[in-house]
Order: structure tokens, then sequence, then C-alpha cells
């Protein structure tokens, strides 16, 4: 499951344009992830330009 | 749920967007234009370089406030030092003006709103309407109200995201090479030359990418930096590398930041087709940016304009919607396809070349007198310094 620190975050949406699965949406001030779409592919973990996405074990 | 019904609807109120909506607008299209956030053009992800050319590209005058600052050229400087100075007009898309892109967006939202065009800010589009194959418009919503939005022709200028044209069925998904991730600082008290941008290449400032500094007054300036996703790894992130740039330059060390900017873009082929049945993406949402300077307003709007010419003709009756799109596609293919696809060799050409043969290039060019500059010219001048280096790039020629 994908985690994203909320004050980390500057809504600049690289992680909603790298999943290459639709799974999150860019809001106006916050990133949307849709967990039951999400693969846990990790890419937008290692796009963050600021590292504020994590992923945890496991789907819940 | 309310019902609506357009010519065209737009979703993305960025330079791409905004410019179909003004060129469909001013031929007779009925246009609406979508934007998500409660302002056009904020928060701003851009390093805000642009040539001076774009006045004559999209009719602009150069006032309504959105110039910051005019620069004479750029500097590329190497991993060892060497100084590779641009006049302007060699520079490529991004120097000649450094403009504040949050006032230009609005700027270019109220030019299409005087040609007609209906705006709706703080509307998010929810989901395309799509039916038997064909695309008829977009669901969208507006503090709390459901809307059905039916157009001929939906266009995407959702930029780097690209949800709608990838929802669409285009093929913009992206390879990690592809994707330049990216921060920003506006700093006060950057000592920096005002007239000219920077840039600093090499993959000890930014693997694959460069850093730039782009001086907005006497003594602001953007500093930012891009770097290439596939070298991005946890602790090795944009923000990390940037700060060690900062940290390494006694003016920047003191330099205050007034605000951050995060983002990223494609520096991809744009895909093969852009258009569907009563869909058309523009910009980065069609992977129009320049895959060399990760550059894309210049295209956006050039591209966006050749889009809402065709639509407007198609408001006119003089095309149907089919051919509309396939005017659009032949245009803007005309006006940057070549340039995007040469400007994407390079790009590969230069993430594999190491900091030593970097130097090399900006010593062997630096040396070339600034207006015999060419591609010839440059090639020339590698092929005497470093002959192997030379063939990495023969087929330029």
């Amino acid at each position: 499951m994908i985690i994203i620190d909320k004050e980390k975050c500057l809504w600049c949406g690289t992680c909603v344009g790298v999943c290459p699965v639709l799974a999150m949406t860019l809001k106006e001030t916050y990133v949307d992830v849709d967990q039951e779409r999400c693969t846990s592919c990790g890419i937008c973990v290692k796009a963050c330009p600021v590292g504020a996405i994590t992923m945890t074990e496991g789907s819940e | 749920m309310k019902r609506l019904k357009y010519d065209v609807v737009v979703v993305g109120g960025g330079p791409a967007g905004t410019t179909v909506a003004r060129y469909a607008a001013k031929n007779g299209a009925k246009v609406l234009l979508l934007e998500k956030r409660q302002e056009v053009g904020s928060p701003v992800r851009c390093g805000e370089g642009i040539s001076k050319k774009i006045l004559q590209k999209i009719e602009l005058e150069p006032d309504g406030g959105w110039i910051a600052n005019e620069v004479a050229g750029a500097k590329i400087i190497s991993p060892k030092g060497s100084v590779l100075e641009l006049s302007e007009d060699l520079a490529g898309n991004e120097t000649g003006y450094i403009i504040r892109r949050d006032i230009f967006d609005k700027h270019l939202a109220k030019l299409a709103a005087t040609e007609g065009a209906d705006i709706m800010v703080k509307t998010t589009a929810t989901g395309l309407i799509k039916e038997g194959g064909k695309i008829r418009g977009v669901f969208a919503r507006q503090l709390g109200q459901e809307y059905r939005i039916e157009a001929d022709v939906t266009v995407a200028a959702d930029g780097f995201e690209a949800r709608l044209s990838r929802e669409a069925g285009l093929k913009t998904f992206l390879k990690l090479r592809d994707v330049d991730i990216c921060i920003q600082y506006e700093m006060v008290g950057v000592k920096t030359d005002p007239l000219f941008t920077e840039f600093y290449i090499g993959q000890s400032y930014a693997p694959g990418g460069y850093v730039w500094i782009f001086p907005k007054s006497e003594n602001v300036a953007n500093v930012g930096i891009g770097v290439n996703l596939m070298f991005s790894k946890e602790g090795a992130t944009p923000k990390r590398y940037l700060d060690k740039f900062i940290a390494s330059r006694d003016d920047l060390k003191r330099a205050k930041i007034v605000e951050i900017n995060g983002g990223a873009v494609s520096v991809s082929m744009p895909p093969e087709v852009v258009t569907k049945e009563g869909f058309a993406a523009v910009g980065d949402s069609a992977r129009m940016i320049d895959a060399l300077t990760g550059g894309g307003v210049m295209n956006g709007a050039v591209a966006g304009k050749e889009l809402g010419e065709a639509l407007g003709k198609m408001a006119q009756e003089k095309l149907t919607p089919n051919e509309a799109l396939k005017e659009y596609e032949k245009n803007w293919r005309r006006r940057l396809e070549v340039t995007l696809a040469r400007n994407y060799l390079a790009k590969e050409r230069l993430l594999e070349l190491t900091d030593e043969e970097m130097n090399d290039i900006i010593e062997a060019v630096g040396s070339i007198k600034l207006e015999g500059l060419s591609t010839a010219a440059i090639l020339k001048a590698v092929k005497e310094a470093r002959p192997s280096l030379a063939e990495k790039f023969a087929d330029f020629l």
C-alpha cells in the first residue's frame, strides 16, 4: 500500500504521471491513491522529487 | 447532474489548453475550458525560461506583467567548470524571457475568455464520456455539482499527468528514461549575471539532466534541477542533488528561498497518434516536450494554436470533426516533429556520456567563434578534440 506524507508532498503530479495503472489522481491540495488499483510497483516511490512516498508491505 | 453542450471542451488551463481555447473561440467555436485549480497558473511547475519567439508564434504583446526579465543568452557549464556561451537565438526555446508562469497562464486564459471561450475553474474532469469507441465529452465536478459536458471534440491538455490521454487509449505511458523529475527554489540573494541563464550539466550535478539558474531580477533567480528518473533512487532525490549544488556555492548558501516548486516533464517521443474519434491531446499530455531541454511551453502553444484553428474550421463547418483532427495531426507534426525527434536522439546520446566526455565537448565547442556556431561546426570541433566522441554524434550531420 502507498503512503504519501502530506506535509512533504508538493502536489506536483509526478507520481500521477508515472503510475502505469492510473491509480493516482492529482487533486488541488493532495494526491488521491486508489489502493485497490495500485499494484505496488514502486515507480512513484522512486519518482517523487522530495521522497514523500513510501510503500508498506501487504495490501492492508 | 447538469448537462452542457459545446463544440469543444478543453481539459487543462496551461499554455496548451488556453491556446487551443483561444484560437478555437476566435474562429467561431463554442468552447469550454476546465481548470481543476481555483486559479489558472498557480502553483507554478516550471523553470520559466522561454524564447522571445513566443510573441510571434501565438500573437502576444510583451506586456501584461508576465515577463520578469529579458536575457541575452545562455551559459552551459561543464562539470570541470568550462563555459560555453550561447547567444539567445542559438540557445533554443528556453532562453530569451524569464516569465512569471502564473501570470502568463492566466493572461492566456484571459485572451481565451476575451475571444468568447467559457471557463470553469475549480472543476475536475472525472472521466471521459465514451460511446461506441467514440469520445463524446467529459464528466466533471465543480464545488460538489456533477456535470455531463458533451462536445464534438474533447481536448486533453492535462499536462504531464496525462490521465485523460491515457484513459482515451493514446500511448502516452512513459518509460523511466523518458521522465525527468524536477524541483526548483525561487531564491533571493543570488549573485548571477542577470543577462544569462545558466545550465550546469554532468552526472555530478544532475544525473541525466541539469541544474538551472534563471535570473528573474537583479538578485532573484529560479534555481532548479531536473534528474532523469533512471538515476533517481531512495536517498538520491532531485532535492538532495539541488541542495548539494546550493551548498557548494557561497552566494546560494546564503540566499533565501521564497518559493518551492516540484514537477516532472516527459522527455520522450510523442506517440504515433495523438487524436482519436472526437478527441485530441496537446502539450505534455501528448508528449510534445523538447527532450533535450525539458521545455514545453513553446511546443504546447504552437500545437495548441494549430488545434484551435482546426477546431474553428470545424465550427464553421468547413471541416468535419474527423477532418479537423486529421488537419491538426498533420500540422503540429509539420511544425514540431523533426526537432522533437532530433532532440530526443541527442538526449539519448547525452544520457550515455561521462562527465569527462561532457568536459571535452564543452571545451571543444567553446573554442568556436559564436557567430560560426552550427551543428556541423560543433561536430567538427568535437572531432578534432576527441575523434572517438564525435562518432557518437556523427549521424546528426
